[in-house]
């Protein structure tokens, strides 16, 4: 269907006026809400993403798509919601208690969003506690966690700690980031993955669903 | 260590001076120097620019501090990691000042309404030229210290400065508890928050630790150190040689 190569086409270019606009036509023409986000929105942010990946385009152009993204999903949500689309899993996320960095969370989040995940956003400051709680509540299938700072990225073992003796491991896969991190302390501290950057935590959580 | 009379100096600082170059603003977003920028990111990096001169207020305070009060600021709260190189390189300084320099409320309204509004690209670099001003916002005070202390015969040509903040390399971020205590930043906007903190969050606090070249350098040998993967520490070091 033309129209979703025309999206795809649109949102690569990070034009969110036409991403929008097509979106609306694509439906006009009774096409199915998952076909467009399926075959048009994600489709064009699958190719952001590996454009990303090869240093063909940098996070500038990623987040002016992810954008782009999001004027699509404004037209596609109503419908999604009401033809009870699931998601393909749902991702809470915050950045560790003592830290107010997020900037990357956020990004990690809209990448996330751009993959066709569900994202729960704790904020910044978030104790161990409220990462179980939303967890538990939110039935979440991933759990991120971003520091920046050395000094709360051990925070992070806390959660994992907690998730643990509260018996949510089994379901809730765990994956950090942040600038002073690295594979070794991931495993260190038990986190089922680490992630470099968004596109790289966009890999990861798939993996980590996919693995179930 | 020379004991001369207390400092403690409110700095203006020029939004000018502080203005990030394009390419250093580029580069906190992994786009490398040189690349051609596709037109619209162009223009949210001049979108970017123009809102950061228009927003920032930047402003700076340092005042010196002795060697055993910045003991105790150091020590904070007790949960530093077991050793840390400031421990080594503050009591091989001659001169020491806490330091605090902000840009700012209205930045980080600004960028979080950017997010709000899913304006993440120019949201994303509106906050990487913000940091990247910040950083400069820190090295005109920096500047100013070092010009203080050889106007007041404190400090000859060779001597250099370095910060070294709360947060980083093993000084835990409590310790901005007895800081803010000790240098009441709160003069120029700057406010603690329970979970230590600062807001605005487009501001730097530490410790100016100045003295010969020499007394910065350190092994990053650290237990820490294997934990961190930056290791801008080094670079640093590098940058006062």
């Amino acid at each position: 269907m033309e129209v979703l190569k025309q999206i795809a086409a649109e949102l690569e270019r990070g034009d969110g006026e036409q991403v929008g606009a097509l979106t609306k036509r694509a439906i006009d023409e009774s096409i199915a809400a998952k076909t467009i986000l399926d075959d048009g929105l994600i489709a064009g942010m699958n190719v952001v993403g590996e454009k990303f990946k090869t240093h063909e385009i940098f996070l500038p152009d990623v987040l002016l798509a992810a954008k782009a993204m999001y004027a699509g999903m404004d037209q596609l949500k109503p419908l999604l919601v009401e033809e009870g689309i699931p998601t393909i899993g749902r991702v809470v996320m915050g950045t560790i208690q003592g830290d107010l960095h997020d900037i990357g969370k956020n990004l990690v989040a809209i990448l996330l969003r751009g993959a066709g995940f569900e994202v729960i956003d704790l904020g910044n400051d978030v104790s161990p506690e409220a990462f179980v709680k939303a967890a538990r509540e939110e039935e979440a299938t991933v759990v991120g966690m971003s520091a920046l700072l050395t000094t709360t990225m051990l925070g992070m073992r806390q959660v994992i700690e907690l998730l643990k003796s509260e018996g949510l491991d089994k379901q809730v896969k765990t994956i950090v980031g942040g600038a002073p991190l690295s594979t070794e302390f991931a495993s260190e501290i038990g986190a089922d993955a680490y992630a470099y950057d968004g596109a790289n935590a966009v890999e990861k959580v798939k993996a980590l669903v996919a693995a179930g | 260590m020379i004991s001369p009379a207390p400092m403690r100096e409110i700095v203006a600082i020029d939004a000018q001076a502080v203005s990030p170059e394009p390419d250093a603003v580029l580069a906190a977003q992994g786009v490398p120097t040189g690349v051609e920028l596709h037109a619209r990111v162009g223009d949210v990096l001049r979108q970017a620019l123009e809102s950061l001169a228009t927003r920032m207020a930047p402003a700076g305070l340092f005042a010196s501090i002795s060697q055993e009060e910045f003991a105790e600021i150091h020590r904070g709260e007790g949960q530093n990691a077991a050793e840390t190189p400031l421990a080594e390189i503050a009591p091989r300084g001659e001169h020491l000042a806490l330091f605090a320099v902000t840009l700012g409320p209205a930045l980080d309204d600004e960028i979080r309404r950017l997010f709000d509004v899913q304006d993440f690209a120019l949201g994303a670099m509106l906050d990487a030229a913000a940091s990247a001003a910040a950083e400069r916002a820190g090295g005109v005070l920096r500047s100013h210290f070092e010009r203080t202390l050889r106007a007041g015969g404190l400090a000859d040509e060779g001597s250099r400065s370095l910060p070294y903040s709360p947060g980083y390399c093993g000084w835990h971020v409590s310790a901005q508890r007895r800081l803010f205590a000790a240098l009441r930043p709160e003069e120029i906007g700057i406010r603690l928050r329970e979970s230590c903190l600062m807001e605005p969050l487009k501001s730097i606090s530490g410790v100016l630790v100045a003295g010969p070249a020499e007394i910065h350098d350190f092994d990053a040998a650290y237990d820490f150190c294997s934990e961190c993967s930056t290791h801008a520490c080094l670079d640093r070091i590098d940058s006062i040689r």
